[in-house]
Order: structure tokens, then sequence, then C-alpha cells
């Protein structure tokens, strides 16, 4: 028997997976990969409990996350690109200049 | 039955999801995060969440996910950026406080649920599509929203479009 209990804990490991990868990785693609990853972890939260408090608004709401999502990245992915061709790298170590 | 697609579909959106963090070319990263988006749109569906698990593969898995590796295969990152990810010390202080933040979630999710409620039937009547239901509830009850998150991707074009044209100066 498969209770909320499972999905929320994989949900919750998925999220710390996605805030690992936000910590350690240092190339900005990655990073908002990882963003994705934690954003679909939600998204799994949000549909378990659509199914087991029995509403659908659960997955009014995914779908809402999802378009926010795709128009994140696309910003997102854009600004990597202006970024390269200013400084020559995606690595934040580097990228640096608004930092202190 | 449901329990064995449950722990496969799981095990598969774990493995591949510490193949994303953890591998070093960012190519392999975009390959294993299409497997995880995979492995939820297969839990979604386990969860009668139909419109939404094809949603999913379409747009994530399909779109997003080739946007990444669009992006770098334009950046070309294998030959400017040899991997220089993870100086040792940064990495034991992120993964230390992201597995104190999972053991922080663990009480909490307890705590909400104790005991996982029982499965209702009210939102899944037979005879009506997981598609019908959405639909109704997103053109009806939440019509306002979806109007205004149409305006939110024109302006995520139009921004896209702005920050990455190249300047002539």
């Amino acid at each position: 028997m498969v209770t909320l209990q499972h999905y929320l804990f994989l949900s919750a490991v998925l999220f710390t997976l996605g805030v690992a990868g936000v910590m350690i990785r240092r190339n900005l693609i990655v990073i908002l990969m990882s963003l994705e990853l934690m954003l679909n972890a939600v998204n799994l939260s949000f549909i378990a409990f659509a199914k087991y408090l029995d509403s659908i608004e659960g997955q009014i709401f995914v779908l809402f996350i999802m378009v926010v999502a795709a128009a994140e990245v696309a910003v997102g992915l854009a600004i990597g690109v202006a970024v390269f061709r200013q400084r020559g790298t995606v690595d934040v170590n580097d990228i640096n200049l608004m930092k202190w | 039955m449901e329990a064995v697609m449950f722990y496969v579909l799981a095990a598969i959106t774990l493995i591949s999801a510490i193949f994303v963090v953890f591998l070093r070319r960012p190519v392999h990263n975009v390959v294993f995060m299409i497997v995880t988006m995979i492995g939820l749109a297969g839990l979604f569906l386990l969860l009668h969440a139909e419109f939404v698990a094809m949603v999913q593969l379409i747009v994530y898995a399909g779109a997003v996910m080739v946007l990444f590796l669009f992006v770098i295969m334009l950046l070309n990152l294998e030959t400017v950026n040899p991997a220089q990810d993870a100086r040792a010390a940064r990495m034991w202080v992120g993964a230390l406080l992201s597995l104190g933040f999972l053991v922080l979630m663990g009480p909490v999710l307890k705590m909400i649920f104790p005991s996982g409620p029982t499965v209702g039937a009210a939102a899944f009547q037979p005879g009506m599509s997981n598609t019908e239901i959405v639909a109704r509830e997103l053109f009806t009850t939440y019509l306002l929203p979806f109007e205004i998150v149409s305006v939110l991707l024109l302006a995520a074009i139009i921004g896209t479009v702005i920050v990455s044209r190249k300047r002539s100066g």
C-alpha cells in the first residue's frame, strides 16, 4: 500500500537533491537544472496531495507551476547566454561583478 | 502491483536525479534530467493525473530539456570550461547542509499527516476523464489566473529575446 507519506518522502529527497545541486555545482546551467529538479519535487507533492486529499486543485496548480518554470528557464538561459558572451564563462565563481 | 510500480518509478527518478546533480558533464546531466522527468511522469500517471503527466512529458522532457541541450551546444562548454566544479570544502559544506535540510523536513512531514489519509473519489468520478475535469476547472474557476499566465509567458518571450540578442555596439 502506497500512502501519501511515500510520495512526500520521495518529494523531499528529490527537493534535497536539488538543494545539494544548487550548493555544490558551480555551473550556471547545472544550477538552473537543479532548480528545475526542486520545482518538480514540489509538483510531485502537489499531485500526491491532489490524489490523497481528493481535490483537483493540486493538478491545476501544477500546470501553473510548469508555466512559471518554463518562463524562468527561458529567461535564465537567456541571461546565461548573455553572461557567456560578456565574460566567456558560466562558472558562477567567476561571475561576481555584482556580488560584493 | 501499485506498490511495485511506485518503487520502480521512485528508484528510476531518484537514481537519475543523483546523476543529474553529481555527474561532471552538463550534457550527461541533461540526459539524466530527461530520465527523471519520464519517471516523474510515470508517478503522475500512477496518481491518476494523466493530463499533467502528458504535459510533463511534452513540455519538460520535450521542450525545456531540449532548450537546455541547445544552450549547452551553443555555449560549447566542453572546450571552454572543462568542469571546474566543487572544491572539496564547499562540496562537503553543501552536502552536509542539504542533508540537514532533509533531516529537518522528516518530522515536518510526519507531523502533517501521521497516517496517510484514505483515498477519496469525488474529484475522480468515473465517466469523466482527468483532462475533462482539469479543463473544466481551468476555464471556469481559474480563468483569470490562466489569462494572467499568458501575459507572463509573453513577458518571458520578450525578455528572452531582448536579453539574448546581440548588441551591435
